[in-house]
């Protein structure tokens, strides 16, 4: 029987979750006899080669790219994670949900007290993707099936949740394993 | 000293209580926990934050503000009520602005405590992202509202304990929000670092400067036991 498949992605995140997957040491050595990977910066996969049994979500939605590709994944994962504080609540992104898009792309782009932008016109080429109206946690564009708190979540935390998926097990985190930060 | 006592159940658990004591004062002292956030030992109690919520003989009642009565059944740790103070906690968590990954309250925030010992790990609301503002005025003490969850603690220990009224309440539903004595900065007032109301937030939304990381994340109060254990060590 072929192995399950995980894939990864971050949308608008630091890394710092996948730098947490990467966290669980030789361990990963196991998780490679378990499963294989498909679509993700782990192995630079762009495109799904084939259904998914997990997709880790890191990051949440910022901008369409995000929307889109998050989208993709639900549509390829059976079983969809939010990894981490950003794919759960916007998370630092999220800090600027409490003010006007404009109000942040004129402070960042024109009025700023370090920009330098001669143009006077806030980056608009069509290969940029369009900004949303804010930051959207994981869950408010698409089912999301399990959640892993933490910024990021231990290596633990992933490897624990893992091996319960993998093996058919209700996912029960311990007390020390639910961090937020 | 021969006082009055009364027995009741909590979970079907007896109890002995002094004639006069809350059901939050008796279940303390016998070593049972039940999860709290406004209620602080030696403030007066005002049941505003719900968290507290048992049943007594059938009704919902927040245990820091509810006598204990002889005979009364009260249930604390049952599927309903665990599910009644998730989804209180869930709404204290969207209708503010709490970045635990960043405040230096994380680990020592009783909020934060209270979602890890009910093991949420989401809240099941939308966030609001409500829009609120910091005071940085006072040399000792910052205010920063996003993580104010209007508990109350610090206008009562102002009030009660330092004899000062730093601190009210202003606004209504949405709007309300802790403001300084006379609409004023809190370092036009004169709160003091050593005032119980600079000790009494159980989130991060009075921080008492340059203390921040005096203990490193990962080592503080409620990083390896649950809120509470101090109390269920008891019984």
């Amino acid at each position: 029987m072929a192995k399950p498949k995980i894939a990864t992605a971050s949308l608008a995140g630091c890394f710092g979750c996948h730098m947490s997957i990467l966290d669980i040491d030789e361990r990963i050595l196991k998780l490679i006899e378990l499963v294989d990977f498909d679509k993700s910066p782990i192995d630079d996969l762009k495109k799904f080669t084939g259904r998914c049994l997990v997709g880790l979500i890191e990051g949440g939605c910022a901008n369409e790219e995000n929307v889109h590709n998050l989208k993709y994944f639900r549509e390829n994962c059976d079983i969809l994670i939010s990894l981490g504080d950003c794919a759960i609540s916007g998370g630092l992104p999220a800090m600027r949900n409490s003010m006007p898009l404009k109000e942040c792309l004129d402070e960042a782009y024109l009025n700023g007290p370090t920009v330098y932008n001669p143009s006077g016109k806030i980056p608009s080429d069509k290969e940029i993707p369009l900004c949303l109206d804010r930051v959207y946690p994981c869950h408010e564009i698409v089912k999301m099936d399990y959640y892993l708190p933490g910024c990021p979540p231990s290596a633990d935390t992933i490897w624990e949740a893992l091996v319960a998926l993998l093996n058919n097990k209700p996912l029960d985190l311990p007390y020390e394993l639910i961090k937020y930060d | 000293m021969s006082e009055k006592m009364i027995t009741f159940k909590i979970d079907g658990v007896e109890i002995k209580a002094k004639v006069g004591q809350t059901i939050m004062q008796a279940a303390d002292e016998a070593g049972v926990y039940i999860p709290r956030l406004c209620y602080l030992k030696d403030l007066t109690p005002h049941g505003s934050c719900r968290v507290c919520t048992v049943k007594v003989n059938g009704r919902c009642q927040t245990a820091c503000t509810e006598p204990a009565v002889d005979g009364a059944e009260v249930e604390n740790k049952t599927e309903e009520i665990e599910g009644i103070r998730r989804d209180i906690v869930d709404m204290l968590f969207v209708e503010g602005n709490h970045f635990c990954m960043f405040c230096e309250k994380s680990g020592n925030c009783e909020l934060q405590a209270e979602a890890y010992r009910l093991s949420i790990c989401a809240p099941k609301f939308p966030y609001l992202f409500p829009a609120r503002d910091l005071d940085g005025t006072h040399p000792d003490i910052f205010i920063d509202r996003n993580r104010c969850i209007l508990c109350g603690r610090c206008v009562n220990a102002s009030r009660d304990v330092d004899g000062k009224t730093v601190f009210e309440f202003v606004g209504r539903g949405s709007e309300k929000k802790v403001a300084v004595n006379a609409d004023a900065n809190l370092g036009d007032t004169n709160m003091a670092i050593t005032d119980k109301a600079a000790d009494v937030c159980p989130v991060g939304a009075i921080i008492k400067k340059r203390v921040g990381f005096a203990v490193p994340v990962g080592k503080r109060i409620y990083d390896e036991k649950p809120i509470g254990s101090d109390i269920e060590a008891k019984s």
